[in-house]
């Protein structure tokens, strides 16, 4: 009973660090309504920017770290790494769900369109893609060893496959400009605006570590029931 | 001659020996080529949209597809009666039946390129004229780095329940790079435009196949070893 008992403890560790992170963003929900000042030009609808950004930074925190534990699984075969890489996919596809629908809902009154092929938007749709090619594989296969090891290849050509696909979207948007409402380069903010905005990337963080902790947990807790299935 | 070289050779030579005798996935991917161009030409509106203007994008998404197809056969011929543990027992380093799959592989795509080619220039009267050997030059260079991903990608997928379902959307997302590239450089390459303007993309394509054949032989052993 000692693997169940460390699991439920590593649950109930994620659901409190994950309770934390969501009264935190009840906070910066308030901090963005009512302590950020609202933008000049876009109005309230750049208050969802203090969602959007950390959201895409808790995704990318996600999949850099997928990547590179896959890496260090395929040298230490360690299957806590595995553990990690699965859950921090998981975490990171919810992620960035948020932004890609948090992205559209932003630009259509400001961009005027809901989606456009820019380098950034096409990159992170694919990474996006990528992982859930990932967790679809992790389903599909039933030896724990072999869905770590396949995992962690499809992760670590996954890392590698970043740099290419932004560099050929990059050359792709740059050869072929479009008549488009570029995204306004990133004025100096003021400093409630920065603040709010560190603010909501430190909540994400917290949420990112929060949720991952608990979906690690529950992991441990599966292989614990499964292990005491068959030794009964 | 290396003796890897040989192995790698030797793995590559029973796969298109095995795959001369049936014929069934090469002439199954050839019509299933032919038929994607054929249904383009009724997916597009012909006021609207001249055959050349469309003619780069509608030769890579069909290689894309028949590749796709291609490569799901690497794997399944092995899964029978357990081929693939007897090639592993083998006493032939991982990283030759790696090279040895890939160029099976690439012999394989490269054919139903080859017929798709010309079909593509007779449907879509395309005059290749003096772009033809810049062409195949582009293809065997967009061509070999997303086969090398493909060939460790279909070993995983044959492992799976739904191995013809698993392999595209696991290989799409890597198809991303070399297929924009190659359009890119087909379509200034249709339109007789000189080298220096698509010197980017040819060295994307290049350091592409370099990065993942070397990357892919190296992760193949993770994938087959237990």
């Amino acid at each position: 009973m000692t693997a169940a008992a460390a699991a439920r403890s590593i649950v109930r560790r994620g659901m409190f660090l994950t309770a934390v992170a969501l009264l935190g963003l009840a906070a910066v929900y308030l901090l963005a309504l009512q302590y950020a000042p609202v933008e000049a030009r876009q109005g309230l609808a750049q208050k969802i920017f203090y969602l959007h950004v950390p959201s895409a930074w808790s995704a990318l925190l996600a999949f850099s770290l997928v990547g590179i534990v896959s890496g260090l699984y395929l040298w230490l075969h360690d299957p806590r790494l595995d553990r990690f890489a699965a859950s921090s996919a998981e975490v990171g596809v919810a992620f960035s769900a948020v932004m890609l629908t948090t992205g559209p809902i932003w630009a259509k009154p400001i961009w005027g369109t809901w989606w456009t092929w820019d380098a950034r938007l096409t990159l992170t749709l694919f990474l996006f893609f990528l992982f859930v090619g990932y967790l679809a594989l992790r389903a599909a296969l039933q030896d724990p060893a072999e869905r770590a090891r396949f995992s962690a290849v499809v992760g670590i050509l996954g890392l590698l496959l970043v740099p290419f696909i932004h560099l050929s979207v990059y050359l792709f948007r740059t050869l072929h400009p479009q008549p488009i409402v570029l995204k306004p380069s990133a004025p100096s903010l003021p400093p409630e605006m920065l603040r709010t905005l560190l603010v909501s990337a430190l909540v994400f963080t917290l949420l990112y570590v929060g949720l991952v902790t608990l979906r690690y947990g529950l992991t441990l807790a599966e292989e614990a029931r499964e292990e005491a299935g068959d030794a009964a | 001659m290396p003796e890897a070289v040989r192995l790698a050779l030797a793995v590559a030579a029973k796969d298109i020996r095995a795959e001369l005798r049936s014929r069934t996935a090469l002439l199954s991917a050839v019509v299933f080529a032919a038929l994607v161009l054929v249904v383009f030409n009724f997916a597009r509106d012909p006021t609207a949209l001249s055959a050349t203007d469309l003619a780069p994008s509608v030769l890579w998404v069909t290689f894309a597809l028949a590749a796709m197809l291609a490569l799901n056969r690497a794997f399944t011929v092995e899964r029978e009666n357990g081929a693939l543990d007897g090639l592993l027992l083998a006493p032939i380093p991982r990283e030759a039946i790696f090279a040895g799959k890939l160029l099976a592989n690439l012999a394989f795509v490269g054919t139903v390129e080859a017929v798709t080619l010309p079909l593509f220039v007779l449907f879509f009267n395309v005059d290749l004229g003096a772009a033809l050997p810049g062409i195949v030059a582009v293809t065997a260079l967009a061509t070999v780095g997303f086969v090398a991903v493909g060939t460790i990608f279909s070993a995983m997928a044959v492992r799976t329940r739904f191995a013809e379902l698993m392999l595209p959307v696991l290989l799409l997302p890597f198809m991303v790079p070399p297929l924009i590239g190659a359009v890119q450089a087909t379509s200034r390459l249709l339109s007789g435009r000189p080298l220096s303007e698509m010197l980017g993309w040819l060295r994307l394509l290049a350091l592409y196949d370099i990065v993942f054949v070397t990357l892919c032989t190296l992760a193949f052993s993770a994938v087959v070893d237990e």
